[in-house]
Formats: structure tokens, C-alpha cells, sequence
């Protein structure tokens, strides 16, 4: 039985190989939801973000360690934020989304489906709190090209969001959550909102922003403006940039690897005792001498 | 085929004594005075079905209908049958909460699953009442013949008859309903029955009608035929019956005598008539059949506690996650926490200023959510497979036996199981360890003993003894000619009319003449120049053939003679000589003799009579009495060796005596008076004296074919046996040894009273007290030898008497330790009644003891084992599904968002993984039939119930609960974060929820490809069918319009299925997950081998 941990140990182990070699992928993290908070304010930080009249721009340098060739994937990731939250993952209407006003049973969307008595486009809690930190790269003085299309799913802009269906009365209520949306655009091109509603497994997340279609080179310095919008601070979430390369894996993904190594190992090490074993208690193959009925005499 | 009409004669005729008329009992008088009253009020009035007094009683049709349910009330009774149990009472419950802001998940997807499993488990009891009904339309149609109350005999429905109807049953129709017996073709009436059906036992038995009655045979006579019965009412005890019958001006007093139940069948009779006195529901058999009990198997009562288990660990699961809710839910309250719920403007489920009652109601939300814990289709999948296997059982050729074209049946399905968790064997030896085939094997005549064939038991007794056998002596018996059915006698001193120089040759004439004569057989020609013989009971059917074959051929028979076909000795000729047959004191286990009065062509007056040694011993004249002490002794060797042993003796009687006897017993014959049977059964005794014993014939009743094979195996397997039989303690003991129930180096125990202290017990009373202790004394001894500690094994031996006193509630205790401890209990000389086993109850029956071995030690450990692993591994998927979901909730604050999308989740049970369960409940096989025959400690396990001890079923929980968590930990690091395609997306909540899923699906399934010993198509067809319908489903539900499939849209096309992580990720998952308990069963198969593992490798 334990030879089929050898062929079983033997194919993870070089599905990690794989894994690690191929995905020599080059990330470049940088939290900055506390450093773009000035000095003075970073004691309430809440009551600084909430200030509409504080201008909230922030300078980020990041290093290139390594090289890193186009395309460059520019992920915000977002920690200890609930998308997975039964309440806010319920709180939307995807039928309101393809038919927009003419679909009017938006209850699903509660407690944002409603403002003066005018139905909202798009409604529910997921739309009403879009992430809306924004970046600009400039690179030697001058700006990287973002490509911000295509950066949600293909079914979605087709199938799920309206070609027709614009924004309408949008963060119009007396409590404004997120992001607004430019209401001359149809839903199926607001590729933020809908990257933003394709809602997170887990509370620590990362969404796709965009693209950088140029190479960047080791000991470069990427200049980030961002506009620190977003609040993460009321309840403790964190707030990350991400510069990601990209394999024919995927990200950067050292789990992965190392979990393939791990069960790999314990396979092999498992079929290794086995055969330890069994070689020092060897028993002749069909020798029952000491199986109960044989202990026994039972001939009458 | 040229068939000679049997002549329409039966011997009891010949002297209407019947003393096969039950001993009146003492209290059957009081009974017949109840007549009337409350629960005796029946009144059937004979051949007038339509007089007006009969319509108004109103007594129900003779319609038959053994259906559960009605067209009208299926739907409603089958849904309370259903939410009759706990968990379905939850689902339900869940159900309908569902449609409330309460339910984590829609409800459509919560209802599909619960309408799927109550559908099939209607459907399924549909399908079996739908049987059922097919089986009543079938009885209800077949047809019967009644009188129409002018000229002649009609063809009707049973469904039609009425009390009161005259019908006409003939030779091998069952009959339609309980009928009182007129009269048969035979002059007094006489008929015979198997009961088969009703009691199991095959021997014939006869039924009287009143004398009066028997003449009502043709047209006529039943056209004037007018009488009132008045009984009990219909009840459920099939060997009782109190009525009268009014009849001209009389009462007869009518008992079970007379009575012919519905369920028996005629045989050996060409015709007979009855009154129809319950129909339909009223009678017997249906009275019997209402209602039987439902019987739950240790493993489901057990099933059910597991249930228990799941729904605390459901409460304890919920209790935590609402626990936690209430913390973080609390937390929003202050500065907004998380403003992007906005628990400003919350509702009560989620509001942080009151967050116990938020708690609370997500107590209950989680109470549905973990509702996956309990598998819902577990019992309509247990079902399923125990009707799957019964269907395995019914029709296994190696339980089929040729003979009587019977295969196994198993009547219920729901006691399969227990099959092979057997601990005892209860049963009785004639017919069931024996085939109840007599053979002539032996006799004693003169005090010589002739027959030199051995039988088992003196095969068996020799090797006990350890003596090489005899070849020599076998292959002299064996004779060129074909073997006799019921004759197995071997003497070249007796055979082919050698026993004409023998010097007792007279007493040898006699005693095949007595043979040839002293019986109730009737002869049927079937070929020219065969004879078959037609007796009330093989022994019977035995001794005429022995006649035979030595010379004495019994050839015809009729009102007033006997005819045989014998050899004159003075002239060498075979010469047909007629016996005048004046008189037959028929044979009654109370008188345990019978005896014929015949004047031989000589005119010679004969009583030639035979029965049990004893009663013929005591019998015996002065001179009569020659060869008493060797008759004695060979007797008594003879039923050492097993054999059915019956005295033979004769006397010549006087024309004077005769006569004066044959006055006396007519008038007593005539007599009206209660105590005529007893004056009867005087004046037979009166004859029945100053006999010469002439010598004894030993029957044997040959074991079945593979009774000590497979009670040897049987005890290999652990099992206890106890045979209950009325033989003596020697014959006992030494049948025992024939068929392996006693073995070589077995310790015997003996729980006796000697013979005479049962004489007395049976006389008076006062000696009880000493009786119970010698039995006490005796069982103490037994335990302090049981208790020893050495690795013997022992053999209880118990007698009748001494059981009384064993089960009596003081020693019951005592007495059953001891008995557990032994591997063989045989109960000797127990009483018909301690015996009593009715076939009609059963739920199991094979034609032949040794597919008995086969039943249990091959059925019953397949399916002991097919359920167990079964229901140990719903509950491992189930956990398995269950936790993963508590584990994401841990990831999403506790909110009870399910892990999955809706219709995934409801898919889980009844599409992705029930199938492969069914198949291996109905098909697996952990060994073959060979090797569960060759290894019988196999049985062992079910013995010990060791695939279902809690510690079994807790290690398959806990391996739910850890392949939950590897699943989940594994699943979500993998392919969360980071961008899991090469295109930079991200995974987003359906895709993990997909990976797991897929995840979950291909563990549980592989899982149960590690546990499968067996595979069949079918199982392959199932295990990678659930498989790639998962994908299919994938593929089906993500292209329907998003509004519908919400998450699943094309989430495996566009996502995963391209992403190269997706697919590498779930098999590192489902390896990662299989291999904790594959590397435990390896180790545990190699270190600590069960006995199972040993056979295995």
C-alpha cells in the first residue's frame, strides 16, 4: 500500500517544481493607508478622512527590485474589510443592473435602494461603498500609461451590467459611502464599480485596478500620487498597493508551492517508512499462522 | 397417464374413532357455554347467503387488501409516515422558515432537496403498496367454486364469496377462506392440508368433519343442506376455534378439527365442501397479518442516537457562530465601525444595538445553515439499498434449491444487517437440521439385528472415537441396483428373499406383514408396475416401502381389504393374498400406537400393531415377550445412533373375543356422551394387550446435505447454536456430534434430571423445590467450569424439565451466562410446545439449513458491512460539506453567508454524491463469497459490531471534520490573494466557493473510491458519473441568464476552467485531503491488522 505514495509523492513534488520555478513573478507591496495620513492627524484618523475639506493627494515611492515586464498588474488590496458579509453581499439587485430604472423591485438592495423617494442606480450597499482611491505612476518624470479597460470580467460587462443603464441618482443621500460614478457612462464601462461588485471571498482582498504596458527596470523608482480617499481607518482595515508580473500561473502564489512540497515530502517520507517497516518486519506473503482461527483449533 | 382413481375409502372410516380429535381440553366446555355472548356472537347461516338475517349482520366480503394506503390517503398518510422522523421534521421546519428574512439561502433551493428525498421515499412506498395491491388483485380474482342454491357448482371470484356460501375446494387449491369442513370425497369425510404457509412444518395434517355433515357430498344433498353455526368472533389464534353447529334440531359442538384456514392448501384429497364461516379480513391469516411489527435493527437505533450527535454538534456550531456574531456584530455600534454596512439603518438581524437578539436570530439563521450536518437523504437512501439487497438475496442462485424450487426469501428488507450481527441460533432439529426424509435403515426381528449401513451419526460417532472407518463394510452394501427413496437398508441376510433361511424366518414374514399392513397409506400406481405411496407421514410412507422392497407389496386397498403381493414360501411363488381389514385404532401422540384388526386368507383373526417402545412393552403377554431384553438393548443402540425407533408386535385373536369387542366399541362408538373419545380410547386399550413382540424398525431422518459443514463454520464464525429436539439425552447428545454441533475436544455440560425425577415432577408438585436445585447446583457447576479460564470450548446440554427450572427468573441469569458462554446449547426432550416456531412470522426463509451459512456468513456480512460503511460515511461527507461552510463563516464575521451558491448547496445531497453511497451500500463486497465462507472469523466483526462502535464512527467524523479543514485552509490560501489566472484576475467569492466545492465533491467521492473493495461498472459508473455531472451541472447552470444563476455565471467557463492554478490547486487539495486517512488505514492494515487486513494483503 505505501508504494502509492511514491508516484503519488513524486507528481506533487514536481507540480511544485513547476510551481516555483515558472512563477518567478515579481510583486512589489506597499501599504500606505497610515503614511498618507499626515503626522498631526494620524490620532483620528476617522474624523480625517471624513473632512471633505482636507485635500487627501499622497506622494508613494516604490523601489523595482527586479525587473519586471509588461504587463504590469496594479491590484488595491483592501484587509479586515467584510465583502463576504451576508448583509452586503445580499445587498444588490442584478436585475436592476441589466434593466436599470424599469426594474423597480429593489427591496434585495436594502438599506441603499432607495433616496427622495427615486429609485438608485446602482443600488445596495456593495455599489454605494466603491472603493474610490485613485493612482497616477510617474516613472523618471514621466507618467506610466494606466490601461484601466478590460479590467473586469468579460461576462460581467456583457451579460451582467446594462449596455443601456446609467447611474442615477447616485450618492445623492445625506450619508455618502464610496465612489461616484460618472452618470454619462452606462454601467457595462464602469469597469471599477463592476470589479468592485465581484464581491471577495475572504475579508483580505485584492481588486484589479490596471495595467502598466512597459517594462519596468530593476532600481527604478515608480513616483505613486494617489488620492487617499477610501475609509478604512473607522474600522481598522488596511489599505495596500500592488505592482504584480504575471505568469502562465497566475500571481505570485508561494502557497501554492509550498503546500505541493509539503504533501510531496509526506508522501514520499510516508512510502520511505512504509518500506522501512516493512522490510524489518517482513512476513511471508500467506503465512496466516497467527491469525485467530488458526490460534485455535476448531476441528471437530 | 393412466391413473387409477384412488379409492374413496380412508381407514379412519372404518372405526369413526377419531383420536385425532384433540383431547377435548378442560375449559372448551365453558367456552362452547360463552356461545352468544360478547366475543363468541358469529352467526353464519349454512347455504343461505342471501336470507335476510345474514345480509343484516352485515360481515365484511371476502375482499382482500393488504395495502398501506388507499388512492385517497396516500399523499396524506405517506407525509405523516415521513415527518414521523426527527430529521425530517427539521428539514420541514427549515423549509418553511426558509421563505423568511431568516434563511441564509433561497427557498426554492432548500425545498428541491426536500421534495426530491420525500418524493422518492413516497415513490418507493408507492411502488411497494402498488405490489402489494397486485398481490390482493391477484388473490381477490381467483376463482372458487359455490354452490348457486339450485344445481349445480359455479365459478366465482373469491372477492365475491360471502359467509355462508357452499364451496368446493379440490386437490391443491388453496382455500379461499376459513371454511367449515362438510365433507371430502373420501366416505368419513377425512381430508388433508398443508400448512406450510402458516407454520412452515410440510407434513400433511388431516382435518374431520362432524359425522353428520360427511355425507353432504353431491348436488343434492347440499341442496337441502340447511344449518345455523354460531362462534367466536374473528380473532388472530389460528389452532383455536369454539362454535356449534345447529343442525337439525342438534348442536355438535364444532372445534379447529373441522375448520380449514385460509392460507392452507388441500392435498391428497380430490374434493372437499365448506361453509364459508370468516371471510376477507376475518380470517385467520389476515387476523394474523395486521399489523406486523416493525423491527429496528441495533445499527439503526444506533443510527439514530448518531443523529442526536449531529444535531448538538448542529446546536453546539450554531451557538458558537451566533456567539461570535453577537461580538462583532456589537462592535459596529461605536463610530460607525464597519460604515460600509451601514448599521446605522440596520435591521433587527444585524443591529449592533441590540445585539443579543441579532445573536439569537442568527442562532436560529445558523441553525439552517449548518443544517447540512444532517444528511438528509440518509434514510431514503438506507431504504433504497435494503430493498437492493433483499432483491440480491431473493435471487442468489447458490441459496436455490433444486428440489423444491425455493429460493431465499426475505420478507422484510429491513432487518438485513442483523444478518450478520448474529449471536444465536435458535433451532429446532426435525426438518430443519434433518430433511424429515425417513429411511428404513435398520431393524431388530426376533432379537436379531439386521441392517449393517451406518448412519451419520455412528460415522460421526466413530471418529469422535477416533477408529478409522471401515471402508470395507461400505463397499459390501453397495448394491447395483438404484438407490429406493425412503429405503436405505443393507442386508445381504434379509435382501433379494434371502431372509427365508433365516431361523426366525416367521417372525420375519410377520414383521414385514405387520409393516405391510398396520398403516394408512394408500397406494397410487403411477407407472405400470410402480407404486408410490401415499402416507399421512414419511415414517409411514417408509415402513410400506421396506415391506416392499424385502417382498410384502402392499398393491391395493379398499373399504373392507388389504391386498399385498407376496412370496409363498412353501410353493416359491409371488402370490397376491387379500387381507380382510376389519378395524384401525388410529395412531395419536397420546396413544403413541397404532394398531389394524385383519383376517388374514387363512381366517385368521390379527391385531398387528406398532408404536413407541414403551407403550408396546408394557403391552406385551407372558410369552410375547421372548426377545424383549435383545429387542431392548438394540432399541436403545438404535436411538444412540440416532435413529426414530418404533415396536412391532402382533397378536392373535379369537373369533369370540372379537366379537364381544367389536360390540362394545360400536356402542361406544355411538354413544352421544362427552367422554365417548375417552371410553373409546378404553375399549382400544382393551385389545390392545397380551402382544408378541415380534421385533423394532429404526428409521433414519438423514441430516440435510451440509448440516455439519456449515455448523461448523457457523461455530468458526462465533456464532452460538441452539437446537431444541425431543430426543433422548444419548440421542441427543449423538446427533450432536453427527452434525459438528458437538466437536472433539469439547467440553460437554450436563443440565439434567435424571428420567425417573421427571416421572415424578410430572405427577405432583411437591418436589420442586428440590428439582430447582439440583438444576441450580448443576448450572453453578457449569459456570465455575465455563468460568475457567482455559481455551476449551463447551457444549450445554439441557433437558426439558430442567429448562422449566433454567428460566425461571431466579436463575435466568445465571442459566443465560452460562449458556452465552457456550458454543452449543442443545435442548433435549422439550415438549411440541416449547418448540412452537411459526414461518409465517418470519422474516428470513431458506429452503435448506446450509444456505444458512451462506444467509449469514456471506449476506449478512456484506450487508452488515454495506450499511455500516453506509451510514459512516453520509456522516463523513455530510461533516465534510457541513464544516467547511462554519470555516468560511469564520472568514466572514460569522454573518452566515453560506460558502457556496444556493443551488450548489442543494445539489450536494441528492445529485453529486447520493448515488455513489447507494452503490456501495447495495453492491460492495469487502471479500468474496468464497473467502467469507473459507474465513468464517470474518463474521467476527459484525459479531463485535466493530464497523460501527463509536469508536469507528467518531474516527469517520473526525476525518469529516479534518478534510474539512484541509480543504478549506488549503483551498483558500491557495488561490485567494493573488491573481489566480494569467490574466491578472483575481479569485473572487465564486470562485472559491467553486474551487471548494469542486474540491469537496472530488475528496467525498475519491474517498469513497478508497473505501470501495469492490468495484463493478456500476460503481465506476456512479463514483466518476458524480464527478463529471458536477461539471456538467457547472456548465449547464453558469450559461443560464445571470439573474437566476447569480454567482455561478459562467464563473467555471471564464474563470477557472482556464486557470491553470484551478485545476493544480484541487489536486493538491484532494491528495492533500485523501491522505490522512489512506496513510492511517495502510499503517493500521500493516501494524494492527483486524482479521479482515490479514486475508487482504
Amino acid at each position: 500500500m505505501g508504494v502509492i505514495f511514491i508516484p503519488v509523492g513524486l507528481v506533487t513534488l514536481r507540480a511544485s517544481h513547476c510551481v516555483i520555478i515558472h512563477s518567478m513573478v515579481v510583486e512589489i507591496v506597499d501599504r500606505y493607508d497610515i503614511d498618507c495620513v499626515p503626522e498631526p492627524s494620524r490620532m483620528d484618523k476617522v474624523s480625517y478622512i471624513q473632512d471633505d475639506s482636507i485635500p487627501k493627494n499622497c506622494s508613494r515611492f516604490m523601489k523595482v527590485h527586479k525587473y519586471m515586464k509588461a504587463p504590469i498588474y496594479i491590484y488595491y488590496q483592501l484587509d479586515n474589510y467584510y465583502q463576504n458579509h451576508r448583509r452586503y453581499v445580499k445587498s444588490r439587485s442584478d436585475k436592476q443592473l441589466l434593466d436599470g430604472q424599469k426594474y423597480h423591485d429593489t427591496s434585495s438592495c436594502q438599506p441603499v435602494e432607495s433616496n427622495n423617494n427615486r429609485p438608485i442606480v446602482p443600488c445596495g450597499l456593495i455599489a454605494w461603498s466603491l472603493f474610490n482611491d485613485t493612482f497616477k505612476f510617474i516613472r523618471e518624470g514621466a507618467e506610466l500609461i494606466v490601461n484601466r479597460k478590460n479590467i473586469a470580467w468579460k461576462s460581467d460587462r456583457g451579460h451582467k451590467f446594462g449596455k443601456n443603464i446609467y447611474p442615477f441618482n447616485f450618492q445623492n443621500g445625506t450619508l455618502i459611502g464610496g465612489g461616484k460614478l460618472n452618470p454619462e457612462i452606462p454601467l457595462s464601462d464602469q469597469e471599477d464599480l463592476i470589479v468592485w461588485m465581484r464581491t471577495s471571498a475572504l475579508p483580505s482582498f485584492r481588486k484589479l485596478y490596471g495595467r502598466i504596458e512597459e517594462d519596468l527596470d530593476v532600481d527604478d523608482v515608480v513616483v505613486v500620487n494617489l488620492m487617499n480617499n477610501y475609509n478604512t481607518y473607522s474600522f481598522g482595515g488596511k489599505k495596500k498597493l500592488v505592482l504584480s508580473t504575471s505568469s502562465w500561473l497566475g500571481g505570485k502564489n508561494d502557497f501554492l508551492g509550498h503546500a505541493c512540497v509539503f504533501v510531496g515530502c509526506s508522501s514520499l517520507s510516508l512510502a520511505i517508512i512504509f518500506m522501512l517497516l516493512h522490510v524489518k518486519y517482513r512476513r511471508p506473503y500467506g503465512d496466516m499462522s497467527y491469525l485467530p482461527w488458526n490460534r485455535k483449533s476448531f476441528s471437530g | 397417464m393412466a391413473r387409477v382413481r384412488k379409492r374413496n375409502i380412508h381407514l379412519s372410516k372404518l372405526c369413526s374413532f377419531s383420536c385425532c380429535r384433540r383431547p377435548s381440553q378442560p375449559s372448551s366446555t365453558n367456552e362452547h357455554d360463552r356461545i352468544g355472548q360478547k366475543g363468541y356472537s358469529r352467526v353464519v347461516y349454512c347455504n343461505e347467503p342471501d336470507c335476510e338475517e345474514q345480509i343484516r349482520l352485515k360481515y365484511r366480503r371476502n375482499y382482500v387488501s393488504t395495502t398501506k394506503y388507499t388512492a385517497a390517503n396516500f399523499i396524506p398518510k405517506s407525509l405523516f409516515e415521513q415527518f414521523r422522523r426527527v430529521a425530517n421534521i427539521y428539514f420541514l421546519v427549515v423549509a418553511c422558515v426558509s421563505f423568511s428574512p431568516l434563511a441564509p439561502y433561497s427557498a426554492p433551493s432548500v425545498l428541491v432537496p426536500l421534495i426530491v428525498v420525500i418524493g422518492a421515499t413516497m415513490a418507493k412506498e408507492g411502488i411497494e403498496d402498488y405490489r402489494r395491491k397486485q398481490q390482493d388483485v391477484e388473490a381477490n380474482n381467483q376463482t372458487v367454486e359455490v354452490y348457486d342454491g339450485n344445481s349445480s357448482f359455479n365459478k366465482i371470484k373469491w372477492k365475491n364469496l360471502r359467509v355462508g356460501d357452499i364451496v368446493k375446494v379440490h386437490k391443491d387449491e388453496y382455500f379461499p377462506a376459513d371454511l367449515l369442513l362438510l365433507s371430502s370425497d373420501y366416505e368419513d369425510g377425512v381430508c388433508y392440508v398443508e400448512t406450510m404457509n402458516l407454520d412452515g412444518e410440510t407434513n400433511l395434517k388431516s382435518k374431520h368433519p362432524l359425522e353428520v355433515t360427511s355425507f353432504i357430498r353431491d348436488v343434492e344433498t347440499v341442496k337441502g343442506f340447511r344449518a345455523v353455526i354460531k362462534c367466536e368472533d374473528p380473532n388472530e389464534h389460528p389452532y383455536s376455534f369454539v362454535g356449534t353447529l345447529y343442525y337439525e334440531c342438534q348442536q355438535y359442538a364444532l372445534s379447529p378439527q373441522q375448520i380449514l384456514l385460509r392460507g392452507t392448501k388441500l392435498k391428497d384429497t380430490d374434493y372437499i365442501n365448506g361453509v364459508v364461516i370468516f371471510t376477507g379480513h376475518d380470517t385467520k391469516v389476515m387476523q394474523n397479518a395486521m399489523d406486523p411489527p416493525s423491527k429496528r435493527t441495533r445499527i439503526e437505533r444506533r443510527m439514530d442516537k448518531i443523529i442526536y450527535v449531529l444535531f448538538s454538534a448542529l446546536i453546539l456550531v450554531s451557538f458558537i457562530g451566533s456567539l461570535l456574531f453577537g461580538i462583532e456584530t456589537k462592535k459596529d455600534g461605536g463610530d460607525y465601525g464597519r460604515w460600509y454596512l451601514r448599521p446605522d439603518i440596520t435591521t433587527v438581524f444585524f443591529d449592533p444595538r441590540r445585539p443579543s437578539v441579532a445573536a439569537f436570530l442568527h442562532f436560529l439563521t445558523g441553525l439552517m445553515l449548518y443544517g447540512y450536518l444532517i444528511p438528509i437523504s440518509l434514510y431514503v437512501s438506507i431504504e433504497i439499498c435494503k430493498v437492493l439487497q433483499s432483491i440480491f438475496i431473493n435471487q442468489d442462485q447458490a441459496m436455490y434449491d433444486e428440489e423444491t424450487k425455493r429460493s431465499a426469501h426475505a420478507r422484510t428488507s429491513n432487518l438485513n444487517e442483523e444478518l450478520g450481527q448474529v449471536f444465536t441460533i435458535l433451532s429446532d432439529k426435525t426438518g430443519t437440521l434433518t430433511c424429515n426424509k425417513m429411511e428404513f435403515v435398520k431393524c431388530s426381528i426376533a432379537g436379531t439385528a439386521y441392517g449393517c449401513g451406518m448412519t451419520e451419526v455412528e460415522i460421526a460417532l466413530a471418529r469422535k472415537r477416533g477408529e478409522t472407518l471401515d471402508e470395507q463394510r461400505d463397499i459390501d452394501t453397495v448394491e447395483s441396483r438404484e438407490p429406493v427413496k425412503g429405503f436405505n437398508f443393507r442386508d445381504g441376510r434379509i435382501m433379494n428373499r434371502k431372509w427365508v433361511h433365516e431361523p426366525y424366518r416367521d417372525y420375519i414374514e410377520k414383521f414385514f406383514r405387520v409393516l405391510a399392513l398396520c398403516h394408512t397409506a394408500v397406494p397410487e400406481v403411477l407407472d405400470p408396475g410402480k407404486i408410490f405411496y401415499e402416507a399421512e407421514s414419511p415414517d409411514e410412507a417408509a415402513f410400506v416401502i421396506a415391506a416392499r422392497e424385502v417382498g410384502f407389496q402392499f398393491v391395493k386397498r379398499n373399504q373392507t381389504s388389504i391386498q399385498l403381493r407376496e412370496l409363498d414360501r412353501s410353493s416359491g411363488e409371488i402370490v397376491d393374498r387379500v387381507y380382510e381389514l376389519l378395524h384401525v385404532l388410529e395412531f395419536s401422540s397420546t396413544r403413541r400406537r397404532m394398531s389394524v384388526i385383519v383376517r388374514n386368507p387363512e381366517r385368521q383373526l390379527l391385531l398387528l400393531a406398532k408404536g413407541a417402545d414403551s407403550v408396546i412393552f408394557e403391552r406385551l403377554s407372558e410369552q410375547g415377550r421372548m426377545f424383549e431384553a435383545e429387542t431392548k438393548e438394540h432399541i436403545e443402540r438404535y436411538s444412540e445412533a440416532g435413529l426414530r425407533t418404533l415396536a412391532v408386535a402382533y397378536r392373535e385373536l379369537d373369533d369370540d373375543e372379537y366379537k364381544r369387542w367389536e360390540q362394545e366399541y360400536v356402542k361406544a362408538e355411538t354413544s352421544v356422551s362427552a367422554d365417548r373419545d375417552y371410553l373409546l380410547d378404553e375399549k382400544a386399550n382393551r385389545i390392545e394387550r397380551d402382544l408378541i413382540l415380534l421385533g423394532a424398525t429404526a428409521i433414519e431422518d438423514k441430516l440435510q446435505k451440509g448440516v455439519p459443514e456449515c455448523i461448523d463454520k457457523l461455530a468458526q464464525a462465533g456464532i452460538n447454536i441452539w437446537v431444541l429436539t425431543g430426543d433422548k439425552k444419548g440421542t441427543a447428545i449423538n446427533i450432536g456430534y453427527a452434525c459438528s454441533l458437538l466437536r472433539h475436544g469439547m467440553k460437554e455440560i450436563l443440565v439434567i434430571l435424571e428420567n425417573p425425577r421427571i416421572a415424578a415432577v410430572e405427577r405432583d408438585t411437591e418436589d420442586f423445590a428440590e428439582d430447582y436445585e439440583i438444576v441450580e447446583k448443576q448450572i453453578d457447576e457449569g459456570i465455575s467450569q465455563v468460568t475457567g479460564g482455559s481455551s476449551t470450548q463447551f457444549g450445554l446440554i439441557i433437558d426439558g424439565k430442567s429448562l422449566i427450572f433454567a428460566l425461571d427468573k431466579n436463575l435466568i441469569i445465571r442459566f443465560m451466562e452460562l449458556a452465552m458462554k457456550c458454543a452449543t446449547v442443545i435442548c433435549c426432550r422439550t415438549s411440541p410446545k416449547q418448540k412452537a416456531i411459526a414461518a409465517m412470522s418470519s422474516d428470513f426463509s431458506i429452503a435448506q439449513f446450509r444456505f444458512l451459512e451462506r444467509l449469514l456468513l456471506v449476506h449478512g456480512h456484506w450487508c452488515y458491512r454495506r450499511i455500516t460503511m453506509m451510514i459512516c460515511y453520509f456522516f463523513y461527507k455530510n461533516i465534510t460539506f457541513g464544516f467547511t461552510l462554519f470555516w468560511f463563516e469564520a472568514y466572514s464575521s460569522f454573518s452566515a453567508q453560506p460558502a457556496y451558491n444556493d443551488w450548489y448547496m442543494s445539489s450536494y445531497n441528492v445529485l453529486f454524491t447520493s448515488l455513489p453511497v447507494i452503490a456501495l451500500g447495495v453492491f460492495d463486497q469487502d471479500f468474496s463469497a468464497r473467502h467469507c465462507l473459507e474465513y468464517p472469523s470474518l463474521y467476527k466483526e459484525g459479531m463485535d459490531d466493530v464497523l460501527f462502535r463509536w469508536t469507528h464512527i467518531l474516527s469517520w467524523m473526525f476525518n469529516g471534520v479534518l478534510s474539512s479543514v484541509i480543504i478549506f485552509f488549503l483551498t483558500a490560501n491557495s488561490i485567494t490573494g493573488q491573481a489566480f489566472r494569467k490574466d491578472g484576475q483575481v479569485a473572487d467569492y465564486s470562485v472559491l466557493g467553486l474551487t471548494m466545492y469542486t474540491c469537496v465533491v472530488l475528496a467525498v467521492n475519491c474517498q469513497m473510491a478508497l473505501c470501495i473493495n469492490y468495484f463493478t461498472w456500476i460503481q465506476h459508473l456512479f463514483i466518476w458519473g458524480s464527478i463529471t455531472l458536477w461539471f456538467k451541472f457547472l456548465l449547464v447552470y453558469g450559461s443560464i441568464p445571470p439573474t437566476l444563476s447569480t454567482t455561478a455565471y459562467k464563473v467555471f467557463i471564464e474563470a477557472c476552467a482556464p486557470s491553470i492554478q484551478y485545476w493544480l490547486t484541487i489536486i493538491l487539495v484532494v491528495i492533500a485531503t485523501l491522505l490522512p486517512s489512506f496513510s492511517y488505514r495502510a499503517f493500521q492494515t500493516r501494524f494492527r491488522p483486524m482479521v479482515r487486513d490479514s486475508i487482504q494483503t
